[in-house]
């Protein structure tokens, strides 16, 4: 029996929570005594992999395969799985996952369930626990199907690692090809994701014009964070809709949440929920967000933040 | 150009959620159900097909029939008919799997569903469609224009935007940016009572493709103590966030 774990890769960079499905899988294969298989798709370096445990590699090369199309990954991941006889198979929470495990679950005849927050407190039968009610409240899932795809909540396992020798597969998979195709990719300029970022400092209406975001760009900068807005400022155009935060916006499950100027609606702290250290800077005390804060400033957002940025810079210089 | 829209019917996003029966059933009392906002940009996008290029549009929803005055305000919207299969909504494979046999029985070629639904967040039932009847899908979908039976749509990536086309059938997973949140249509006096004479079918179908259970729910730990720093000792600040909270 093994445990497959679909790896993103970009560029030979791997991303970060694949890590943490390969550390989830790690302790997965504790429970149900299974052999871990990573599965790379055109990516040369492994190294990093041996740090979380692998007992393999399977790594696929295919110039078709260069640009992400949900259709095709899922096929070829589909196809290994049954090579494999896998019976789980874990992948993140990103974007592109969840767009493509919907579909491998047809084809593996498999359970998907997404937001997957803890490895499973039973295996017979198998139950684990997810977000749901967009971070508002979690629910323990029963999985009946033989075949298992679970994608993992970002930041809810953490990263554990434990170096393995995996022995690396090049392997040829056919796949149908579908007939959805890319035209172009438009990456928003010079900016950490939120998806990628480990801290986002994210604003609201108290910066009262877009013109004024640059105090928050500057710090971002220097947190190497990214940009996110509450819901208001993304409807009044201030700030592209990718950057919306909440419940019909997106959900951010980082290190360090920074929310200014953000008075905290029950549907933006719903989706900032799940991140782990949050800090409020706002002028009104009575704003929600300092009831679920960890740290908070009642103060003026226009003298703060760039005090803040200073201090942090100045920081940053001294513990580098 | 026929369309279909699947449509969720959920909790109101400002609901307090709670839970009964030893944490086992969803509390509904005092709930507002509404059209799931990432359906509701969906059937947005879809009526102004109708409007532009005259596309007939479809609502439907897999529920008991709560549902009804949901799929109603879709057709006062206006959409021109509705379908709901009368099953409660159990799973997404279920959800799935009843939709596709609507959808495989009435050549439909555009269907949209929301990229999840607020209240389970699967965002699993557009894909399965798609992979059961073999149609093209994107999710995320932020852009769609169809000239001929082709399609350009715009989606969502982590870090930009990606532009893709295809012919139809097509599925997608809608989200906003696919229309503003001004964009959404408030049903009018005009529009409530066309839909009373609009065809309302109520479909009896089931499915046993059932693979999940929800067991019980919990709810997220409530408020924990938060410290509060001066403005004027921004120090303090960081010397938490790097040695208490670790986190810089």
């Amino acid at each position: 029996m093994s445990i497959l774990v679909f790896i993103e890769s970009n560029k030979n960079e791997i991303k970060k929570s694949s890590f943490e499905s390969l550390s989830y899988a790690k302790k997965l294969s504790k429970l149900i005594s299974s052999d871990v298989i990573a599965l790379t798709i055109n990516c040369s370096e492994f190294t990093p992999l041996g740090d979380f445990g692998p007992d393999k590699i399977i790594s696929i090369k295919d110039k078709k395969l260069e640009l992400f199309n949900a259709h095709n990954y899922a096929d070829v991941i589909s196809n290994v799985s049954k090579s494999v006889s896998a019976k789980n198979i874990i992948i993140s929470d990103s974007i592109n996952c969840k767009y493509l495990a919907s579909l491998l679950s047809v084809k593996l005849n498999a359970a998907f369930v997404s937001n997957v927050v803890s490895i499973p407190n039973s295996t017979k039968p198998f139950i684990v626990k997810r977000s749901t009610f967009s971070n508002k409240a979690f629910c323990e899932i029963e999985i009946n199907s033989e075949i298992k795809i679970l994608s993992i909540s970002k930041n809810s396992i953490g990263l554990n690692k434990s170096r393995s020798e995996p022995i690396i597969l090049n392997s040829e998979i056919n796949f149908n090809e579908s007939g959805l195709a890319s035209e172009s990719i438009k990456v928003s300029s010079g900016s950490v994701s939120i998806e990628d970022a480990d801290v986002v400092v994210s604003a609201g209406r108290g910066l009262k014009g877009p013109e004024n975001w640059n105090i928050i760009e500057d710090l971002a900068k220097t947190l190497n964070a990214a940009t996110a807005c509450s819901k208001p400022v993304s409807d009044m155009g201030w700030r592209p809709h990718s950057e919306h935060v909440g419940q019909t916006g997106k959900p951010v499950s980082t290190n360090l949440y920074i929310a200014i100027g953000i008075s905290g609606a029950v549907q933006h702290l719903a989706g900032v929920s799940s991140s782990k250290v949050k800090v409020v800077i706002n002028t009104d005390p009575e704003a929600p967000f300092f009831k679920i804060a960890d740290y908070g400033i009642v103060g003026d957002a226009f003298e703060v933040v760039p005090k803040l940025n200073q201090k942090l810079k100045a920081f940053k210089a001294e513990n580098n | 150009m026929k369309i279909l829209v699947c449509i969720s019917c959920v909790p109101d996003t400002t609901s307090k959620i709670n839970f009964n029966n030893n944490n086992t059933e969803f509390d509904n009392s005092q709930i507002q159900y509404v059209i799931n906002p990432n359906d509701e940009f969906g059937l947005t996008r879809a009526i102004w097909f109708k409007e532009n290029d005259g596309a007939e549009v479809d609502v439907i929803s897999v529920g008991l029939d709560n549902s009804d005055q949901i799929l109603r305000k879709a057709l006062a919207i206006g959409a021109d008919r509705g379908f709901r299969i009368n099953q409660e909504a159990l799973d997404s494979f279920q959800v799935a799997k009843l939709l596709s046999n609507h959808i495989a029985n009435n050549n439909y070629d555009l269907v949209i569903a929301g990229r999840e639904s607020i209240d389970y967040n699967g965002g699993m039932v557009p894909g399965i469609i798609a992979e059961i009847l073999n149609f093209n899908y994107v999710t995320n979908c932020i852009g769609l224009e169809i000239i001929d039976k082709s399609a350009k749509i715009k989606r969502e990536i982590e870090g930009g935007i990606e532009t893709l086309h295809c012919k139809l059938p097509l599925i997608i997973g809608a989200q906003k940016g696919l229309v503003e949140e001004s964009d959404l249509k408030i049903p009018n006096m005009r529009g409530i009572m066309q839909a009373r004479q609009k065809p309302y079918e109520i479909i009896e179908d089931k499915t046993e493709e059932i693979k999940t259970k929800t067991l019980r729910f919990e709810k997220p730990e409530s408020d924990k103590e938060i410290k509060l720093v001066s403005p004027d000792n921004l120090d303090e600040l960081i010397h938490y966030l790097h040695n208490e909270a670790k986190v810089i």
